[in-house]
């Protein structure tokens, strides 16, 4: 129902995607994810491919085996060695105990490494991530497409569109590329200035790794070789009502090209297809927001009227698809000072996210299935 | 011929130890050493001149020793020997004008380094997470210290147009940090119980006071091959640690203070005199600041010996252990594992952190029966 005012791009493109991936296909798709076998034509095609695609994870309900597998492997979090043949014996169980005690053991005492941004890779592994993965997992059972469009190594620029009221889409973009990329590449958001205003939350976004979205912080994270996402839209997206959903807003000044251009990284745009409508925003209550410092204060169906449990998100079913990237490596370096490139390279990458993004919602078949 | 050095703020334990390592340098003749108060440290060979930096008398001590170089450590957030806020403000403002003036009229002067603080960055949430040397302050420091150091940092810069043939170099140290160094932020990490700001896990950078000496030396000299070392330059050890896990290396527990209650707690402990909690302190406290050492890297050739880690540990060496020592906490821990799991808890306790250790318990079975 929410797809009434998609314009169909590629009508020819089936919508019979969703039959279930073949569950033998499955134990590859998830251990090893495909590398470079996937030819670079992947936004274009239907993404019913039932060999290498991490769509293949749509259908992971079918082999149950792969995924204890899977789980005692994030549950040893990420360390590379930890995904030995253990099953889930009295072993498996001693070492994982012994894994939390020695986790226990450094945070008390303070063993722990944190980078100049706060971020505490050893937190978010163990701890941030496991927490967010039920959401991602089970409530939002968020579909990842084409994550082997994120390089293995150096920097890239991840740009997502951005909505839902509050920013859970980031977080579970960053889920996506920690538990699905195959060279385990950990994303690095940049998040909105209220984000380190708030107590707690800031406290938490640093340690996830996330920093302020402004120019400095993102050259120096890309320069580092770190993968940074970003969401261009800011409060223009995520605080729009719910009639204006899947059209992308203003991509604020294309500062983020500018950035990716001169630290000679890669653009991949990347669309989101779900998190619309996890809180159906009918109403803005302005005064609220004013009083409060934010920029907008959510009025949805449930939400203020039902309390606490209105606050809860629609359990809609998600779909996050990794485009094909855009290089910016061939352009010269005082290429970054022409607006009116900057001005073309925004409009390519926001283009491609909203085509994406219909094209997702034509195959869509539910909002919640 | 060699070089006369000037010192001020030499009454201080930074100060002493700077004046008693220059004089050793081969390229130093001599070592002026100003103080408005009398030094309790020996000063080896370097003559002693009581003067109050805030007085024109400045001017004649310079002719006097025909001083060529001058290091001009007297730019502090506390008093020395009690004194109030006022005091110390017009010591950092005053006495550096006053300096600077002094040094204009002198023809001698060739080179003047002056001690300055990170804290001229501020501390906002809407600040990049590192701060370089060129970054401006999103907020600049409202007042105490650091706007004491951005001020300072002004007429610096005002001295160097006026006299563009002398070489000027600013460092800004972060948090200086050491065995015996007395600095608000080392007399907070004192308190047996740490109040922190609910909500917030500032990232801190520290440096040592070896480093400190090392730097300024560095600075004081001709530059060596292929440096240069005039100009600003953000001195802090490499890497950073978070609040919390300082609390947590140093064995003290912390308690969380909603952030309006902190300047309450802030002032119950300055009226009871524990401690002095600035403003740009709990600001320190609750954002947090890291600078990039690039250009001290880079441009002024010095690598500091030790991280802000080991920076830590060392000061965390000089002092007494917490109400709750990590190396008891540990213990706790491998007691509960040895309790919980004798098997996994031996090669935790080997190599904790190792994880491919824990498999350990499952193959030493293969290696006996190959054997027997």
């Amino acid at each position: 129902m929410a797809d009434a005012k998609v314009i169909p791009f590629d009508d020819d493109r089936s919508r019979a995607r969703r039959r279930p991936a073949r569950a033998d296909g499955e134990a590859a798709a998830v251990r090893a994810l495909p590398g470079p076998q996937q030819g670079p034509e992947e936004p274009e095609g239907g993404r019913e491919g039932p060999d290498g695609l991490p769509g293949a994870w749509g259908g992971r309900e079918a082999g149950t085996g792969t995924r204890a597998e899977h789980e005692a492997e994030v549950a040893f979090g990420t360390s590379s060695e930890g995904g030995a043949e253990e099953g889930a014996g009295a072993g498996g169980w001693e070492r994982r105990l012994a894994g939390g005690l020695a986790f226990l053991r450094r945070r008390i005492t303070g063993d722990y490494e944190v980078d100049e941004f706060g971020y505490d890779e050893e937190l978010t592994d163990q701890v941030l991530m496991s927490l967010l993965r039920p959401l991602y997992e089970k409530y939002f059972r968020v579909e990842v497409k084409g994550v082997e469009n994120i390089p293995a190594e150096g920097g890239a620029l991840i740009v997502a569109n951005h909505s839902g009221t509050v920013p859970l889409d980031g977080l579970m973009m960053q889920v996506a590329v920690h538990d699905h990329h195959p060279a385990g590449r950990h994303l690095r958001l940049l998040a909105a200035d209220l984000v380190f205003v708030l107590p707690i939350v800031n406290e938490l976004a640093r340690k996830a790794g996330h920093t302020l979205a402004c120019a400095e912080d993102a050259e120096r994270l890309l320069r580092a070789g770190e993968i940074v996402g970003v969401m261009p839209e800011g409060f223009k997206g995520i605080g729009k009502p719910f009639g204006e959903r899947y059209k992308l807003q203003r991509f604020g000044r294309g500062g983020f090209v500018s950035t990716a251009l001169r630290a000679g990284v890669p653009i991949v745009p990347c669309s989101i297809v779900g998190a619309e409508e996890i809180y159906p925003m009918i109403g803005n209550a302005r005064t609220v927001a004013r009083v409060l410092g934010f920029p907008y204060f959510p009025l949805t169906p449930t939400f203020p009227w039902l309390g606490p449990v209105g606050a809860l998100p629609l359990p809609t079913k998600w779909t996050i698809q990794f485009g094909e990237p855009i290089p910016t490596d061939s352009y010269a370096p005082e290429a970054a000072e022409d607006p009116m490139l900057m001005f073309n390279l925004t409009d390519q990458v926001r283009e491609q996210i909203q085509h994406t993004l219909y094209k997702l919602l034509v195959q869509r078949r539910s909002v919640f299935f | 011929m060699g070089k006369v050095v000037l010192v001020t703020g030499a009454a201080r334990h930074l100060g002493g130890r700077f004046v008693r390592r220059i004089q050793r340098d081969p390229e130093v003749e001599r070592v002026v050493a100003v103080d408005a108060v009398a030094p309790a440290h020996q000063l080896g060979a370097a003559e002693f001149v009581r003067a109050d930096i805030r007085r024109p008398e400045i001017a004649k001590i310079l002719a006097e020793h025909d001083v060529d170089t001058v290091v001009h450590l007297d730019v502090t957030g506390t008093a020395l020997g009690g004194g109030g806020r006022t005091s110390v403000k017009e010591t950092n403002v005053i006495g550096t004008m006053q300096l600077l003036g002094a040094c204009q009229k002198s023809p001698r002067i060739s080179r003047l380094v002056i001690k300055s603080s990170t804290s001229v960055y501020g501390s906002a949430p809407r600040d990049p997470a590192v701060f370089t040397e060129t970054t401006s302050a999103k907020s600049l420091p409202s007042g105490g210290f650091a706007k004491d150091a951005v001020e300072v940092e002004g007429y610096v810069r005002g001295f160097a147009r006026r006299r563009p043939d002398v070489a000027v170099c600013v460092l800004r140290f972060a948090n200086i940090l050491g065995p015996r160094i007395d600095s608000p932020l080392a007399e907070y990490l004192a308190l047996p119980v740490l109040p922190t700001v609910l909500g917030y896990d500032p990232r801190l950078q520290f440096v040592h006071e070896d480093d400190v000496i090392d730097v300024l030396r560095l600075a004081a000299h001709e530059p060596r091959r292929a440096t240069q070392n005039s100009g600003t330059f953000n001195v802090a050890g490499d890497g950073v640690l978070l609040l919390s896990q300082c609390a947590r290396r140093l064995g003290r527990p912390t308690v969380p203070v909603l952030l309006p209650a902190v300047t309450w707690v802030g002032t119950a402990l300055r009226t009871v005199g524990i401690t002095d909690f600035a403003p740009e302190q709990i600001r320190l406290l609750t954002h947090g600041r890291v600078v990039s050492t690039v250009q001290t890297r880079e441009v002024l050739g010095f690598s500091p010996r030790y991280s802000t880690a080991e920076t830590f540990a060392d000061f965390v060496r000089g002092r007494g252990p917490g109400l709750l020592p990590p190396e008891m906490l540990a213990g706790a821990v491998d007691r509960l594992a040895g309790r919980l799991a004798p098997a996994a808890a031996a090669p935790d306790a080997v190599a904790p952190g190792a994880a491919a250790s824990p498999g350990a318990p499952v193959h030493p079975v293969h290696p006996v029966h190959d054997g027997a």
